[in-house]
């Protein structure tokens, strides 16, 4: 193989690793707050089509990602009622709002299936995408893609250097302490699920707007639970999550690799190539069981209601 | 005012009514839904509920996607009640389906009465399998089984694919991905003349009651509930965890082998990429309908096929999308899983405001 | 106490909580001056939790006023009661573990406060030398033992500057020493000027240390003195009503053969935050209540999650039931072979909440009444009933959920459960936690029977006195170690609450055969 195919890898890798990079990102401030939203493929579905539409019908992609952000607040939001308020089992609820957001967005996106729309350009940063090989792979990409690294870096700065990640750690780690001594665990739990929510619809946008850019019926093809495991390989910190997408991207476009290296193998067998992938690194990064107690919000997945003082 | 207060014990009539109020919720819902996208509500209510059961070859229909819902529910009850959260009865499906299909082609040629059996059995145990493995990896390297069961409906859906695509394909076929037709030796039969309606609904009705007999009567039932309600009081009493979560998972994979294997081998008859309309998500839906209970999934199960055979009907009259069926789905666990809050609260009325 | 202030510094006039069926205050009315060490005291469900938590804005009251230095104030939440200057050290603890000492007292402070305070770390270093807290503002919270942890949260109040420092039975969680030490810093901050509400039901430390004591019952103020000039046995007395006093000193015994051991035992911790098991060796005589002493968290639950077979960890060689190894066996076979056990949370492991009583008979008892692997509901039904009918437990009947029931009717059903298999060893943790009088006694009796039929029993016990009361021989662990195991004639507090603080430990080491003698 030589650099110049090295480097095309790399670079698919990084883009098509982008959108799990958006949406594990909200995921893992939202179970860092004690909330498991197994919710994310739907709410990432009804970001690519909503965000679809609007770009589609305004001619304006910027539009389409706003709007993909808001409705992935507005679903994350029927969540965290049923979740925070009604104290609904989180598994179930989350299951619900995948099983709703997909068929939802097979409903409203059905007019727009097959149509294309002029989405984000590649903007090369000058200087940096300058430098050999860096700078193909990481500097030559759409405006999107930059906003998933100075997001990662913004959410680490906040998680580990700031009082508002200090008391994210305390309501997940136990809300009715956190609670006793003041703070308003369902507010920080709700802040918490939207933000999930919107970079959910931001990743749909991606997939929609930059990545295909097309509307198809279930497109995203799993991505939101691979987010969900890629939050366990991350062991929940914010840094290893961007390694981790990238590395999950590389795994999805081993095809075009392997077609670099010159073998044949049916596409359909590589196509299972991320959810093996997958299942392999939890086994791996799992099987120490010890170790995802000590690193896992304690209060994960678990109903907080007010009411009851333990 | 109103104000919301906690019951002090949990309200067993609102464990029956919260399913009905939640499907009552959702048809409203429907008919907003379609009011604003310029359709007739009472049109819409009339294909979606009633044009299903209008004559007999339509109730027909509507049984055979029933047995396929209730295989895949049965299972996911039991496993729900052991708190296992297998979410990949539709991989288990599409693993049976694959499995035993490939069995029936195998005897394709042949007219043995033994062919269905074992093809029916080839099914049972390629769902098994499939969630063997993710149970394994479970018990063994602790991964979370929701994830693993996911991941494995995904690498089932592309083995399919890739089966129909490779080896299993018909040579006599003109390249299409799908297999040959089965031999007669390993059809499913009839029920009736005129109807699709196969053996299948009657392995998923006797399924259910032996689901539910396990449950309520023995003592392994005893020990599933113990273990889904309060894992701590369940290892405290001695009750292998490990033996509870095998037994579950594998009569879920089984049920749900033998749910995909009588789909090929009844209506189908033949393996196609397209076996399941998402059975096996549905059947998670179903499962909670009705209320984790073997016998409550039947009606549940009843009321989802109708709402599939509904979804049918109205995209060919009404053009309305057929994901429609999927969105009524989450609406109704929505709602749901709000109305089971009045389990344990209710509604308080007092005219006196409080400071 | 300070004099030259005649405004109170915390004034209840009838404050009423109503929980579903529980009246938890009734009219509760109190005043407390500044500086004054005033206890509260009560029976386990008197009301005192939740009178305190209304004051620290944990709780909303339906009805009755508060009334701070003079002036009437509405306390909706923790941060306005710390915004007034009362603090409050919860009884089981409001810290977090995966946090630092000093990111976990930031929390408690707002934007101002800490704008105030300027460097954190600093000022916590200050005032833990200058009250001899001994708090090291760096140090994860889930390094810290029991006592340490205690010590910060009172640092959180510190840091603010507190008028009104609520503690929630204290002194439940330490060693006899550490309670001397946290005792003087009390006096030291009461001599500043500093109110102090302190629950507690050992009534010899209310005599020790308060100024005053309000005595709840039932949610009402049943009665106010001046421990000073009570005693103990006065003041009890107030606090359960007319019940005739319980103390009658039990027969101690002498077990016969051995029939239980534990041999060179040790384990690595398996929950994070866990205790090690430190080469534990006890045997267990027939006939005897050995009664193990020590603080909540120094390898209790992991001794009994061992011994009981919940942790699945293979000990072949390090148990032994009848000279027959069982550290390989699973729970359910070591059930089977005569153990029982009557574990420390009522509801939630020894009883399913949700479940009939029938159910939770089935739970651990199914010699009998399982048969082909089908439950014969029948039989259950008839002996549940009787079960209830013989240790007097108040319900409903055997339908009842086990949740419906209260704590101590709860324990008799579980005790009675345990005790109707005939086992040959139980391990018995905290019977009597949380339970109001008369069935303490009856537990009591439940075990002595026991013992007297020539069962071996395993008592492990946070309260000092029960141990003493009930127990043969006894011991104390601290930290993963046990201590040598003594005849409880010839031992005294002192010398339990010494090896409850680990003052053997090194001796241990030292001569490791003395472990056994």
């Amino acid at each position: 193989m030589d650099s110049e195919l090295i480097v095309q890898i790399l670079f698919a890798a990084v883009k098509t690793g982008t959108p799990l990079l958006f949406i594990a990102l909200g995921e893992v401030i939202c179970e860092k707050s004690g909330v498991l939203n197994l919710g994310q493929e739907g709410m990432m579905l009804m970001g690519a089509v909503v965000g679809f539409l609007a770009a589609y019908g305004t001619g304006s992609a910027g539009l389409g990602v706003l709007s993909a952000m808001l409705m992935g607040c507005v679903m994350s939001l029927i969540f965290a009622v049923l979740v925070l308020h009604l104290g609904a089992n989180q598994v179930a609820t989350g299951l619900a709002l995948t099983i709703f957001g997909t068929g939802l967005s097979a409903f409203i996106g059905s007019g727009v299936v097959g149509q294309t729309i002029q989405g984000f350009q590649p903007i090369a940063i000058p200087l940096l995408s300058d430098i050999p090989f860096i700078g193909k792979i990481l500097f030559s990409h759409d405006i999107l893609v930059y906003a998933s690294f100075a997001m990662t870096f913004v959410l680490m700065f906040v998680v580990n250097k700031t009082r508002i990640g200090l008391t994210l750690k305390a309501v997940g780690e136990n809300p009715h302490a956190a609670n006793a001594i003041g703070i308003k665990v369902l507010r920080v739990r709700y802040l918490a699920v939207m933000f999930g929510g919107m970079m959910a619809g931001i990743s749909g946008a991606y997939m929609s707007l930059v990545y295909t850019p097309m509307w198809v019926e279930n497109m995203t093809a799993g991505r939101g639970w691979i987010a969900l495991a890629l939050v366990v390989f991350a062991s929940w910190r914010v840094g290893r999550i961007m390694l981790g997408a990238y590395l999950f991207g590389l795994a999805s476009i081993m095809h075009l690799v392997l077609q670099g290296l010159g073998w044949s193998i049916s596409p359909n067998l590589l196509a299972m190539l991320p959810y093996v992938a997958t299942v392999v690194v939890m086994v791996i990064i799992s099987a120490d069981k010890f170790k995802e107690k000590l690193l896992a919000p304690r209060s994960l997945g678990k109903t907080f209601d007010p009411r009851q003082m333990a | 005012m109103i104000r919301i207060q906690a019951r002090t014990e949990p309200s067993s009539i609102m464990k029956l009514v919260s399913p009905i109020l939640a499907i009552a919720l959702t048809l409203i819902f429907g008919c907003i839904l379609f009011s604003a996208i310029g359709k007739s509500p009472a049109q819409a209510l009339h294909v979606l509920l009633i044009a299903p059961l209008a004559d007999s070859y339509n109730i027909g229909e509507m049984f055979v996607k029933m047995g396929p819902l209730l295989l895949c529910a049965v299972g996911l009850s039991l496993c729900y009640r052991a708190n296992m959260w297998n979410i990949g009865a539709e991989g288990q499906l599409l693993a049976g389906a694959l499995g035993g299909s490939a069995m029936a082609l195998y005897f394709i040629d042949s007219e043995s009465a033994l062919a269905l059996p074992i093809t029916l059995l080839a099914g049972m145990v390629s769902g098994m399998l499939w969630s063997a493995i993710p149970t394994f990896l479970k018990l063994r390297f602790n991964s979370n089984l929701i994830l693993t069961t996911i991941m494995f409906n995904y690498i089932a859906l592309y083995l399919l694919i890739w089966a129909v695509h490779g080896p299993l394909r018909d040579p006599q076929g003109f390249g299409f991905p799908e297999s040959a037709m089965f031999a007669d030796s390993t059809l499913l039969p009839t029920l009736f003349e005129s109807s699709r309606i196969h053996l299948g609904i009657v392995f998923a009705i006797i399924s259910a009651f032996i689901a539910w007999f396990i449950l309520s009567k023995s003592h392994l039932g005893f020990q599933i509930r113990v273990f889904g309600a309060d894992e701590p009081a369940a290892r405290y009493a001695g009750f292998s965890s490990k033996k509870l979560s095998w037994f579950v998972m594998l009569f879920a994979g089984a049920l749900a082998g033998l749910a995909g294997i009588s789909e090929t081998t009844g209506p189908i008859g033949q393996l196609v990429p397209n076996v399941s309309p998402g059975y096996g998500y549905s059947a998670i839906i179903v499962a909670y309908l009705g209320r984790l209970h073997p016998l409550g999934a039947i009606i549940a199960a009843m009321f989802m096929a109708v709402l599939y055979m509904g979804g049918d009907l109205a995209q060919i009259e009404m053009g309305i999308p057929v994901a429609v069926v999927s969105m009524f789905q989450g609406v109704l666990l929505f709602f749901l899983l709000a109305c089971d809050f009045f389990i344990n609260n209710r509604l308080a009325f007092s005219n006196q405001a409080t400071n | 106490m300070k004099k030259h202030n005649l405004v109170s510094r915390l004034e209840l006039t009838n404050i009423t909580k109503q929980y579903p069926g529980c009246l938890a205050n009734d009219n509760i009315c109190m005043t407390l001056m500044p500086g004054e060490i005033h206890a509260l005291l009560g029976e386990n469900g008197a009301g005192k939790s939740t009178l305190v938590k209304t004051i620290y804005g944990v709780v909303a009251p339906d009805k009755g006023d508060i009334i701070w230095d003079g002036k009437e104030v509405s306390i909706t939440s923790p941060s306005i009661a710390r915004d007034l200057g009362i603090g409050m050290v919860f009884q089981h603890f409001s810290l977090f573990e995966t946090l630092t000492v000093s990111q976990n007292i930031e929390l408690c402070l707002s934007k101002a406060q800490l704008d105030k305070i300027g460097d954190l770390a600093k000022r916590i270093t200050h005032l833990s030398n200058e009250y001899g807290l001994n708090v090291n503002p760096t140090r994860y919270v889930h390094s810290l033992s029991i006592g340490e942890r205690q010590r910060v949260e009172i640092m959180r109040c510190l840091v603010q500057s507190v008028k009104l420092l609520i503690l929630d039975e204290p002194t439940s969680v330490l060693t006899p020493q550490e309670v001397a030490g946290l005792f003087g810093v009390l006096r030291t901050l009461s001599k500043e000027g500093c109110s102090i509400l302190f629950i507690s039901h050992k009534l010899h430390e209310v005599t020790e240390i308060c100024h005053k004591a309000t005595i709840l019952r039932g949610g009402k103020v049943v009665d106010t003195c001046i421990p000073n000039s009570e005693t103990p046995a006065s003041i009890a007395k107030m606090m359960v009503g007319d019940l005739a006093e319980q103390d009658a000193g039990y027969i101690k015994r002498e077990g016969s053969k051995q029939i239980f051991h534990v041999k060179n035992l040790s384990l690595p911790a398996k929950q994070p935050f866990g205790t090690t098991l430190q080469n534990i060796n006890l045997e267990l005589k027939a006939g005897e209540i050995l009664g193990i002493a020590g603080v909540a968290g120094n390898g209790q639950d992991e001794l009994m999650a061992i011994i009981s077979g919940e942790d699945d960890r293979n000990v072949k060689k390090s148990l032994s039931l009848d000279n027959l190894d069982i550290g390989h066996l699973h729970a359910g076979e070591r059930r089977k072979l005569g153990m029982a056990y009557v574990p420390e949370e009522r509801l939630g492991r020894g009883a399913v909440p949700e479940m009939s009583l029938m159910e939770n008979t089935l739970l651990t008892h199914s010699n009998g009444f399982v048969k082909n692997g089908l439950v014969e509901w029948k039989n259950i039904k008839e002996y549940t009933s009787a079960l209830i009918a013989k240790y007097k437990v108040k319900c409903h009947g055997e339908f009842s959920e086990a949740k419906s029931l209260s704590g101590g009717n709860l324990q008799k059903f579980i005790m009675g459960r345990e005790i109707g298999q005939n086992p040959k060893v139980l391990i018995c943790a905290h019977p009597t936690w949380g339970v109001d009088v008369g069935a303490a006694l009856a537990i009591h009796q439940a075990l002595l029977a026991l013992r007297d039929q020539g069962a071996a029993i395993l008592l492990i016990s946070e309260d000092i006195d029960e141990l003493f009361l009930l127990a043969d021989r006894m011991a104390a662990v601290c930290d993963g170690h046990l201590s040598p195991l003594v005849k409880t004639e010839t031992t005294n507090i002192d010398q339990i609450g010494q090896w409850m603080a680990g003052t053997f430990i090194n001796k241990l080491s030292n001569h490791p055969q003395e472990a056994k003698a």
